[in-house]
């Protein structure tokens, strides 16, 4: 099944504020730099790719707004570009945009971008996520 | 503390074992509950070879190499294509994920690594590069 065309450019309602804290951020540092670093860990900033944390709550509201199944997913590229670290204390709020749109031998190729702001409203960090969607039989 | 980083400069490669563990661990952490990255069965539905990492598992190990790197540098940028999967069988092995880095520019305070990503004798991340302020 073919996603709807009419996506493109499309903006989705901002995520629920999420609040950054610091046994969240240390059980990231567990799973992707081990035990030590976690334990290490004394309430800095975030790892780069922490911020995925809160954009994929915003690409999880999209497939599920689009009746897309998210095991059909499969991640094609990620960038991320930031204004500055998170640290714990960040209330954050993702929103996504469709940027791209189209069709290579029955997947959806989905370019999503996101902006990560604080509760201030300055940006945090802008991703840019290509997701490719297995169409399958429906 | 990255002042010691030259344009040219081949970083020590950093190694990680993965197991199918490692990928529940990352699948709570970052609340990417994806069955491909945990159920066979899921996974070879969609015609993946089995449960494969998040490419955000493997895009997680280089940001800490950097940070190794770099003693945990501002990043200002980090991006990747994820172009072949990471198969994690369901043993106490796993597989191990080699992450090679070389200082591609430093201009300004800001210095580009470039990184080779690999899963055996496979390139599993296209294009992997960090920006860092130094």
């Amino acid at each position: 099944m073919a996603v709807d065309q009419s996506l493109i450019g499309r903006e989705f309602a901002p995520t629920r504020a999420y609040a950054v804290s610091v046994e969240k951020v240390r059980e990231f540092i567990a799973a992707t730099a081990g035990p030590k670093a976690a334990q290490d860990y004394a309430g800095g900033s975030a790892p780069a790719t922490f911020p995925i944390v809160v954009a994929f709550d915003a690409m999880f509201a999209f497939l599920d707004a689009e009746g897309i199944d998210l095991f059909r997913i499969v991640h094609g590229d990620q960038k991320f570009t930031y204004e500055r670290p998170i640290l714990p204390g960040d209330v954050l709020t993702a929103t996504l945009s469709v940027a791209s749109l189209r069709q290579i031998g029955g997947a959806d190729i989905i370019g999503t971008r996101s902006e990560i702001r604080d509760a201030s409203g300055d940006l945090v960090c802008t991703t840019a996520a290509t997701l490719l969607h297995r169409g399958g039989d429906g | 503390m990255t002042g010691r980083l030259q344009a040219g400069q081949s970083l020590p490669t950093q190694v990680f074992s993965v197991r199918r563990a490692d990928l529940i661990r990352y699948a709570g952490a970052s609340g990417d509950f994806n069955p491909i990255h945990w159920s066979d069965r899921v996974a070879t539905s969609v015609g993946l070879p089995g449960v494969i990492a998040h490419g955000m598992f493997t895009m997680g190990l280089v940001a800490r190499a950097v940070e190794v790197w770099t003693d945990a540098a501002e990043v200002v940028e980090l991006g990747c294509r994820f172009t072949n999967p990471v198969p994690v069988p369901d043993d106490e092995v796993g597989v191990e994920v080699s992450v090679a880095g070389t200082v591609k520019e430093a201009a300004g305070d800001l210095i580009t690594i470039t990184l080779e990503v690999t899963c055996g004798a496979v390139r599993v991340l296209g294009m992997p590069k960090a920006v860092v302020r130094g």
